[in-house]
């Protein structure tokens, strides 16, 4: 499956996709520490995001979720790669940040929301971003 | 073009990345350009160069010039924080306007109130540090408003804290989206803002009518009201702007500031319009911009009395502390509970009961009015206005706590136990769970007093049924 979606941040990544049952708020909801969801409410409550390509809807809650953003990158768990179904800002802060830091970054691709289910179905399989094309293989 | 000698040691990139192609480009100023290219320092430029990053991202067509900015991102989450402003220290950055602080996690006043390992304790020190050296005014509170930080109605400015925001558009007229941590200085760095969304004459007309008309005219009238509105608008109105009616034309500013705090705990709501109240409602079609509303909702009182219970994870029983001030306590909330305490310890002494409670850590002293610890939070610009005016000695007496600087659910402060916390705060009663561990009760300022003194849940439900 080959998927073409708009740059929200450039970059190449690879790792299993892991497409998220429920929007999910970086902050107090996900470690910044470790990577795992720590929202108890959230169903894939202690899974780990880190060197994931991560498919959700969008990202709800907090501003201050581009502050875990930052931590993520600089502790080397976060996703290998993003994918939202609507504009997201504030994750992508965190990452702009962390560029000017000199930190390692991950793409973001901005796909029409309809594609969102297409990753769901392939939850667990590899895949790659880049060029705003993600490969699920 | 780098005028400044120092600005090849943090060499910019060459060109900005177009992170996302929009259908139209972002249009910069020969000033603004000036600025990427380094005229005015390395800091400004980096500042700017996220600005204008973001701006793209978020489809502008130019900046605006802000008036000032309130500061969000000095509370600790984590190192990459601290090396972020140290950068822009070490950069030389200077806020280009006025710009306040927001909470941190540390109580500067009374350093033993925050429970925090040494480290943690260092490194929040060293971010709320970070920001003062980048000219920052260390007022470290989440109610800006009330400690002098006030722009004009029409004024766009750059601020985050979410009840800050929802303050600063709805009861002042000023014009900011919801930004957070990073956004807000590099805003504050580089004097400018994506021009989008708030910062739009017609982005702020409400597209939702809610009225409010069918619950009870003296309940529209209590404090208690309106976080419990608030938190049914954040979770009606998401992101949408509504324009609420049917209520009084004498809701202050402290109930203003209560609903906008709940609705953007439970929604994102960053701008609400008060018909016949707030600056730009003076009637209801000014506040829909002349336009049909998408949606008009009569609010039921079941519906309010739903998220009333919603907002408390018990209901009855034992409670271990009660917390005020989220939003920080103004002046004017100072003087209500002192009014509260007055006429309710003059006739009931009930701790000296409960004081030998081997299960309560952390009572207040033995003989004190208060049966539970009784967290007041606060900025250090009330602090100082009650100590000059002799008023903090009665209310320690009492067996309050006073916080500055930061607040019970940002830092740990409360004793570490999985009890029960009573707030009159919205957006206490929505973080407190997640925050703290402690189950949570809602109640109006007289419940909080009336509990505390007794350990136990009271309050009065006749409003509500």
């Amino acid at each position: 499956m080959e998927l073409r979606g708009r740059i929200v941040h450039p970059g190449f990544g690879g790792g299993r996709v892991l497409a998220l049952a429920r929007p999910i708020s970086f902050w107090g909801g996900v470690d910044p520490a470790t990577g795992a969801v720590t929202d108890p409410r959230h169903p894939q409550h202690g899974v780990g995001l880190g060197g994931r390509i991560l498919a959700m809807e969008r990202t709800i809650g907090s501003s201050s979720s581009s502050a875990v953003m930052l931590e993520l990158l600089r502790n080397r768990v976060a996703p290998a790669g993003i994918v939202v179904g609507r504009p997201d800002a504030i994750l992508v802060l965190g990452i702009l940040v962390a560029e000017e830091l000199g930190y390692d970054t991950i793409p973001v691709v901005q796909v029409d929301p309809g594609v969102i289910p297409n990753l769901a179905a392939a939850n667990g399989r590899r895949a790659t971003i880049g060029e705003g094309t993600i490969r699920v293989e | 073009m780098h005028t400044l000698p120092h600005a090849n040691r943090f060499p910019a990139p060459a060109t900005i990345p177009s992170a996302v192609a929009t259908s139209h480009p972002l249009h910069l100023t020969p000033f603004e350009r000036g600025i990427l290219a380094g005229d005015l320092g390395p800091a400004t430029q980096l500042a700017l160069r996220i600005v204008v990053r973001m701006g793209k991202i978020l489809g502008a067509r130019e900046l605006v010039p802000v008036a000032s900015s309130h500061i969000d991102g000095c509370l600790y989450h984590g190192d990459g924080g601290v090396e972020f402003a140290e950068r822009l220290v070490a950069l030389g950055g200077r806020v280009r306007v006025p710009a306040t602080l927001n909470v941190g996690a540390l109580d500067l006043l009374n350093p033993a109130r925050v429970r925090a390992s040494d480290r943690r304790r260092r490194m929040a020190l060293r971010l709320m540090r970070a920001y003062e050296a980048l000219g920052c005014a260390p007022t470290w509170t989440c109610a800006p408003y009330q400690a002098g930080h006030r722009p004009a109605a029409g004024e766009d400015v750059a601020w985050g804290e979410s009840n800050a925001v929802a303050f600063a558009n709805s009861v002042l007229g000023a014009r900011t989206n919801r930004y957070g941590d990073f956004m807000d200085i590099c805003c504050a760095l580089a004097g400018r803002a994506p021009r989008t969304g708030l910062h739009l004459e017609e982005e702020r007309h409400a597209t939702v009518v809610v009225d409010t008309g069918a619950i009870a005219r003296e309940l529209r009238g209590r404090d208690v009201f309106y976080p419990v509105l608030g938190s049914w608008l954040g979770l009606a109105a998401g992101e949408r702007v509504a324009a609420v009616t049917g209520l009084p034309a004498t809701a202050t500013e402290d109930q203003l500031k209560a609903m906008g705090a709940a609705a953007a705990s439970s929604g994102s709501v960053g701008l609400f319009h008060v018909e016949g109240v707030t600056p730009e409602a003076p009637d209801l079609e000014t506040a829909l911009g002349g336009k049909a509303p998408q949606e008009v909702i009569a609010l039921a009182p079941e519906a309010l009395r739903h998220v009333r219970d919603r907002l408390s994870t018990t209901a009855a029983g034992k409670i271990d502390a009660v917390a005020v001030g989220s939003p920080h306590f103004s002046m004017s909330e100072f003087a209500r509970l002192e009014a509260l305490l007055d006429r309710h310890l003059g006739d009931e002494r009930p701790a000296r009961r409960r004081s030998s409670d081997p299960h309560s850590p952390d009572r207040s002293s033995p003989g004190a009015p208060l049966a539970v610890p009784f967290y007041i939070c606060t900025g250090r610009s009330e602090y100082r206005r009650l100590k000059a005016a002799g008023r903090l000695r009665r209310l320690e007496e009492a067996g309050a706590k006073i916080v500055v600087d930061t607040c019970v659910v940002v830092t740990p402060i409360l004793p570490p136990t999985d009890g029960v916390l009573m707030t009159n705060s919205g957006k206490f009663a929505h973080y407190t769970p997640a925050n703290t561990g402690y189950g949570v009760v809602y109640g109006s300022l007289e419940d909080c007093v009336r509990s505390a003194m007794r350990g136990r849940v009271t309050r009065e439900e006749r409003l509500w049924s």
